[in-house]
Parts: C-alpha cells; structure tokens; sequence
C-alpha cells in the first residue's frame, strides 16, 4: 500500500505544543536537567534477551512516554529504572541506570532506597486491601518518616486529585477496595507521592480504565509533571501524544529482543520520525 | 483543587538518615536467619528421625543376622525362645494395607469420578467436605469402629469362623480411613485433565461414560497412581486401627479372618509394657520402625515422582 | 459398514453402560457417605447413656461407671497449647521462607523434598523420634513438653503446605505495590502479605492442630500414661489425652469399658467437628471477603 508524504507525517490525533530541546545524554547533563540516564542497557529473563543497549536520557520534570508493540520490551525497561526486576528470579542486566549520577544498580547502592525516590504506579490498580488511609501512610510509616501523619496522607491524597472524593473521616477510614478502578488508581499515586520520591514510573496507568478516569488520570499527570519526573509506558500512542514531553519507541529486533529505535520530542516523533519503522508504527501500519 | 498544595511538593518531612538504612539491612538480615531455619527444622527433624532409629539399630542388628531378621518366620523377642523373623510382621502389614487398598480404591475412584465428572456443583459443594470429615476421624475412632461394629455386625455374621480380632475389620477401617485421600487426590488430578482433551472426545461423538473413562481416567493416571501409592502408605503406616482391631498375634498367615499384628502394633505393644531400655526387646522397636520408615518413605518418593511427572503435563 | 439397526443396537448398549457406570459412581459416593453416618450412629448410640457432666468431670477409675476423661480433657488442653506455641511460628515461618524469600537454589529444593517426604512419615515413627530425643536425649520423661514437642513436629509439614498455599493466594501485585514505595521484603511480608494470607493460615493451622488432637500412636511411644488420676500443673509433668484414654477402655474387654469408650468418642468428635466447621466457616468468610 502506497500512501503519500502528506498521510504519513500527520498523525490522526492532536499533538501537544510544548517539547524539550534536548534528546541526547551528554547534552542533557550539560545543562543539568537529567534526572536518569541510561547507558548501553540491555537485559536478560534467563537466557532471553528482553532488552538490546538502549541508551536514553529522561529529563527532569517532564513526562517521558515509552511506547511501542506489546512485547517490546516497555515494561522490563521502565522496570529496570527502579530495580523492581530484582525480584524476577532469573533476571540480569548490564549496562548502567544512572540517576543523580549514580549507577543505581551499582553495589553500595541499596535498591530499597532507589524505590523509596524512583515510585512507581502499576498497570492495574493494586490498592492494599486496608483502608484508604492506609494505602497512603503505608511508604511513610515503613520508611520511619517523622511529621504528622494525617497531614501526609492529606497532601499525598491532595496531590492526587482524590482528596475532595475522600475526605469524609468515614469514607477515608472505608477499604480502598470500595473505591472506583480510577480513584483507586489515583490513591495507587497518592500512596506512591506519599514517600515524597523524585520519580514516578507509571507502567500503563490506563489501561485497566475507562476514557474519563484515563482523562481524570492524564491531566493529574500534567499537573505533577510541575514537580515531578515521570515516566510512563503506554500502549496507547494518543496518550503518549496527549502527554509526553519527550517520546520513545521501542521495537523488537529479529530475535525479539527490545530496542529503542527512536527518541526525541514528542511531537518530533509522531510529525517527523527518523525511523521508516516509526512512521509505520504510529501510522497504525504495525504492532 | 487546593493549588498551594497542588503546586508544591511534599516536604515538611524527613528523611530517615544512613543509620536507619543500616539498621533496616541489619533488621532485615536477621528476619532472613531465623526464617531460614525455621525452614531448616524440617530437615534436623528427619535427620534427627534417622539418627533416632540408627543409633539403637547397630545393637540389634549386633546379634541379629540380617538374613535372619528377613527370612526367620517367628517372630517372638518377648517370649523365653527368642526369635527375630519380622516375616510375620511385615507380611501382615502388607495384607492388611493390600485389603484396606481393595476397599479404598474402587470406592475412593468411583466418588472422584463422580465428583469431577457428574456431579453439578452444588452436590459437590456438599460431598467434598462431608468426604473431608471422614479424612479427619481420628484413627483411634477407626479402631473402635472396627472391633465394635464391622467385626460383630459385618464380618462374623458372615464369616463364622473369624475371630474377634481379625486382619479383615482392620483392612475395611483402614480402607474407609483412606478413602477420602484417594478421592480427593484423584479428583484433583482428574479436574487438571484440560476441558480441550473432554471436548474432543464430545465431539467425536463420545458420551459421558466413554469420556471419562478413556479420556480422563488415562489422562489423570500418574495422578491417580500418586493417590492410591499414599494411600497405601498411610495404611502400612497406620497404627491405632491394627493395634486395636486385628490383635496383638504375629501370625504369618495369608487368612484375612485370623488375628495379626501389624510393624506398628508391634511397637505399640513394646512400649506399652515395661522392656527396659537397652535391651535387645527395646532396640526390635527401632529395627521395625527403620523397616516401616524405609518401605513408607520409598512409597511416598515414587508418589511424588508420578505427581511431578503430572504437573509437568498439565500445569 | 454398519446397518441401521446394528448401529441403533450399539448405541443403546453404549447408552446402557453409560447408565451403570454412572450408578456405580454414585453408589461408591454414596457408600463412603453412608459410612459415615453409620459410624456416627454407632458411636452415639453405643454412648450416649454414659455422656453426663460426672463423666466429663471425674478421672479415670477401675469402676467403669465411676470413670470419667477429666485428666484426658486437660491433657489434650495443655498438650495443644504447647503444641501450638511451637508448631505455628516455626510453620509459618517456614513457609513464608520458602514462598517469600528461598533462593532458587539446591538448598531450597532439599527443603521442600525433605517437606514432602515428612508429611508421609507414620506417626509412630514420629514417635519413636519423639523418644529418643525427647524423652531421652533432651531427658524431659513423658511429659506435657516432651509430648507437645513431638506433635508439633508431626504437624509442622501441614501447617507449613497450607501457610504456603495461603501466601500463594495473595496476589504478586500486593507485593510490587509495597516494594514500590520501598518497603523491604521482611516489611512487605510483615505489613501486607501476611495479613492478606492470616485467614487461609488460620483455616490451615485449625486443620492441623485437629489433626494432633486426634493422635495417639507418637503418645502412647513417648509413654503418655494409660491411667492418669490427676490433671498436669506444668509441662514436665506426666499427663495423658482423650484418645489415649480411648484407647485405654477400648482395649479393655469389658462391654462397660466400650461404653465409656464410646462417650469418649462423642466428645473427641464433638471437639473435632467443631474445630473443622470452624476452619469450613473461616474458609468461607475469607472467600467472600477477598476482593483483589
């Protein structure tokens, strides 16, 4: 099928205006808005190779969308940002995560401390099965912070947009598990907030949801992106237009191997793709 | 929206410092220890179980030959003319446990068959746990059950010759003891067998019967071959029914109507007298106990070959 | 090929065996339930004249009327407590290591095989270990302690399969989400997990200490006594249980012996089958309740 250049550089969906400058490592760093970079990463399930040396950078304070086909690799790798594969038995990896500059899969440093600063929300709402507040106070009360804990649980929950929603001391005290798929899924970012982390990984935070709660959940994600670095997989590329700053694309090479084939801003990616398999993804053409 | 806090980020907390972080790593370590053995009492207790019946074995086996332990077909280490055969014994526990399998299998196969084949699953909701009762009666109820109801009301009416302790009410108590163990354990093979290998047949044309009998049935074997090994194994094992219903005789016998005694109502019997420790009377304990504790565990290592074989088909 | 009437006959022999085979199955079914009815009927009736509070309160005694299970009752109280205190720490700790923390490594494998192959162990060769290290070796006699140490191993396996089924049951999800925030293991075992798995464990840790209520083969082996006049006041001293009492008059040829036997029955029963209707009704519960 032949289509014309004018079909494949326009994407069937709104773009937004905003985008960084920057999309290289070294650059990056240059100017000091690098929160993790990743250098020459590649990873095992096994003897599977689920990633193949990717090497990206993700900004500070802007939303970092990693898209492609379902296989790719999406997971695994915004999983290796905060060593949450170290419980897969099996798993290893090479290449280096840095975040602040250090190399967080590096011996001295402790991955239960990487999670305490690098959060992260799952593909499904996975509320504990305790009351909402105990959702929220959880990461507090296990990492031996020291303030008014009420006061936390209502910032984290502030934060979230689902405040407003829960503040009644009856329906904050209720199980989380009364709560609908999105507000759980929004409490799921109160709780990960509440440990105060400088990143928030948020592995398809959509897909269990409806339009209204994804929309609900897409705009609490602009909103944080004030304060917080967040990097997000998504299988859906409107969302990933919707609302990265910066857009990356992996694919599986032959061996089904992940790689990043294409990183830039958003808008660069989806109007103006380097990669003749990028065009063909976001076109609809594959995967 | 509150755009204050919505706009700021949390931080009027503190972190906890590096000396928190190592006592964590420290904490966490020694949860790890006293988790990990926990994990290891499971193996000082069998080492302990082979120390225990090793270390009283060499004395007996000291003055008895090995041959004449296997091939002596007396055994009477408590009477003045002392002979060591454990044929009697051993025989007698295989008897027993063959005729409590003849009880056990058909009955225990024919209620997984209906269970996981015919029944709707409200029957089933109510058989499985009345089933589970029946696995929970205490042995020693067992017992009783035999010697005061099969004997008098099943057995002796019709065999006139049987006597008040006979092998065959022990046979039956133990058969129904162990009933529920090959249903249950057969019915959950059964019910792993994939609903695809059901629906071929059915399409073929196969009706319910010929379903499960040629489809199912031979598909969940190793399974079902796993349930009835431990469930013979329980049964050699098994000690209260024997001791109380089929007496206290060695008797090398094939008639399941007399009166014999089981390896496990032999030990019973010597620690319910006075036979000081240190004599070769005490140290038989241990040679019978390593005898059972050998034939049960070889039972239960085929059984669990046969149930991985399984899993590895069908899980 | 095959005529029309030929192929009509088959169909109805396959129709017929199909029919037999079902009543077979059911009849099978059917007898192992019946079993139970008559074993309960026979014990109640053989019984229940003898059940009366004097029987409940008195000790054992040569006057099969004047017999009662009052040091048996308390035998099995203080032994179960014990066994207990023992059995369900080391049980679920046990279990929580292997599903939570046990490296996939030879060491782990030996473990569980080692699990497995305990749980077919006989009781009385429970028994005999019982004897030799605790009885002897450790030199606590036949006491409270020595025979509650000796059950807490026999019943360790069991509460460890179903600790072990009951962590399976919660979902990986609970995990993530507290490891995410930074919880270590321990703390995501401590906070969420377990909490999440207590009512299976519980239902389990029921199943097995009904399980030790009921056993008398490892007892009679560390010599738990046949006529015991007194309750025990510590766990050194000597004592003995209701099924061991059991066995005591049912040993004994005299009818009135079986009696009391009977009545004994009842009451083993009655504590037992409680105890099972316990862990169905908190399986249940926990069922309906679970919303992950």
């Amino acid at each position: 099928m032949v289509k014309s250049d004018q079909q494949l550089t326009a994407p069937p969906f709104p773009l937004p205006v905003l985008s960084p400058t920057i999309n290289s490592v070294e650059s990056a760093q240059a100017d000091g808005d690098l929160a993790i970079a990743l250098r020459s990463l590649s990873a095992w399930y096994g003897s599977f190779q689920a990633l193949r040396d990717v090497t990206m950078a993700v900004l500070r304070q802007r939303i970092t969308a990693i898209i492609g086909p379902s296989g790719c690799g999406k997971s695994t790798l915004i999983r290796c940002l905060n060593r949450m594969n170290d419980l897969i038995p099996g798993f290893r990896l090479t290449g280096q995560v840095l975040f602040d500059g250090q190399d967080i899969y590096s011996k001295r440093v402790d991955p239960v401390d990487v999670r305490r600063r690098i959060g992260m929300v799952f593909q499904k709402p996975n509320p504990f099965p305790k009351s909402i507040y105990e959702n929220a106070a959880f990461g507090p009360r296990i990492n031996g912070y020291v303030g008014n804990l009420d006061e936390i649980v209502e910032r984290a929950l502030l934060l979230a947009a689902l405040w407003d929603e829960v503040k009644d001391k009856d329906k904050l005290h209720k199980s989380a598990l009364t709560l609908s798929g999105g507000q759980q899924q929004r409490l799921c970012i109160a709780r990960a907030l509440a440990v105060e982390p400088e990143v928030i990984l948020m592995d398809e935070p959509c897909s269990a949801l409806d339009p209204v709660a994804t929309l609900k959940i897409e705009d609490l994600m602009r909103e944080l992106a004030q304060n917080y670095t967040i990097v997000i997989v998504t299988h859906n590329m409107q969302q990933a237009a919707r609302v990265a700053d910066s857009t990356a694309v992996l694919m599986m090479n032959e061996d089904r191997a992940g790689e990043l084939i294409e990183y830039g801003p958003t808008r660069e990616v989806f109007t103006n793709p380097k990669e003749k398999r990028t065009e063909d993804y976001i076109t609809g053409r594959f995967g | 929206m509150h755009q204050d806090v919505a706009l700021g980020r949390l931080s009027r907390v503190r972190r906890p410092g590096p000396l928190q972080a190592r006592l964590r790593r420290g904490r966490e370590a020694v949860v790890y220890g006293v988790l990990l053995l926990c994990a290891l009492v499971s193996v000082f207790t069998t080492l302990a179980i082979v120390a225990a019946l090793l270390e009283e074995i060499w004395a007996f086996f000291d003055e008895v030959s090995l041959i004449e332990f296997f091939t002596d077909t007396q055994w009477t280490p408590l009477f003045r003319d002392q002979h060591f055969g454990v044929l009697p014994l051993l025989s007698a526990t295989l008897l027993m446990s063959l005729g409590a399998m003849l009880v056990a299998l058909p009955l225990g196969l024919a209620a997984a068959i209906f269970l996981s084949e015919y029944a709707p699953a409200g029957l089933r909701a109510v058989v499985k746990p009345v089933l589970e009762v029946l696995a929970g009666i205490p042995t020693v109820v067992y017992g009783y059950f035999a010697l005061q109801f099969i004997t008098p009301e099943i057995v002796r009416p019709l065999f006139t010759e049987a006597g008040p302790f006979n092998a065959a009410s022990a046979s039956i108590a133990m058969g129904i003891m162990t009933l529920p163990l090959v249903s249950s354990l057969s019915e959950d093979a059964m019910r792993a067998v994939p609903q695809t290998l059901r629906e071929g047949a059915y399409g073929l044309g196969a009706n319910r019967f010929e379903v499960a009998l040629r489809v199912v049935v031979p598909a969940a074997l190793s399974g079902i071959m796993a349930a009835a090994i431990l469930a013979a194994s329980r049964a050699i094992g098994e000690t209260m029914i024997v001791t109380i219903a089929a007496g206290n005789m060695p008797n090398l016998s094939w008639n399941p109507l007399e009166g014999m005694q089981a390896m496990t109502a032999y030990i019973v019997q010597v620690s319910l007298g006075d036979t000081p420790r240190g004599t070769i009377e005490y140290s038989t304990i241990f040679a019978v106990g390593m005898l059972l504790f050998l034939l049960t565990l070889l039972l239960n290592i085929a059984a669990q070959w046969l149930l991985h074989r399984f899993r590895e088909v069908y899980e | 090929m095959i005529g029309a009437a030929a192929l009509r006959r088959r169909m109805a022999v396959r129709r017929g065996t199909g029919a037999v085979f079902l009543a077979l199955c059911f009849a099978g079914t059917c007898i192992a339930i019946a079993v139970l009815a008559v074993l309960l009927v026979t014990v109640t009736r053989d019984g229940i004249d003898r059940l009366s509070w004097g029987f409940i309160n008195s000790f054992p005694s040569r006057h099969p009327e004047q017999a009662g299970i009052k040091a048996a009752l308390f035998g099995t109280l203080w032994m179960m407590g014990f066994t207990a205190l023992f059995a369900v720490p080391l049980g679920i700790g046990a279990a929580i290591y292997l599903e939570e923390f046990a490296p996939h490594n030879w060491l782990s494998r030996v473990i569980e095989t080692n699990i497995n192959n305990l749980a077919g162990v006989p009781s009385i060769v429970y028994g005999i270990l019982g004897l030799a290290v605790f009885v002897r070796a450790m030199d606590l006699g036949r006491s409270v302690l020595a025979g509650s140490l000796t059950m807490a191993l026999l019943i360790l396996p069991i509460i460890i399969v179903a600790s072990r089924e009951g962590l399976r049951a919660v979902p990986p999800s609970i995990r993530e989400a507290a490891i995410a925030v930074g919880a270590t293991r321990w703390q995501t075992v401590r906070f969420q997990v377990l909490p999440a798995a207590l009512p299976a464990i519980m239902t389990g840790v029921i199943l097995a200490l009904s399980r030790a209520i009921g056993e008398t083969a490892p007892l009679i082996m560390i010599g738990a006594l046949l006529f015991v006049p007194f309750t025990p006041g510590s766990p050194l001293d000597r004592f003995t249980v209701l099924p061991i009492q059991i066995f005591n008059w049912v040993s004994r040829p005299q009818p009135e012996f079986a009696e009391n036997a009977a009545a004994g029955i009842i009451v083993l029963l009655v504590v037992l089958l409680s105890m099972n209707a316990l862990a169905v009704f908190l399986r249940n519960w926990f069922e309906r309740s679970r919303r992950w």
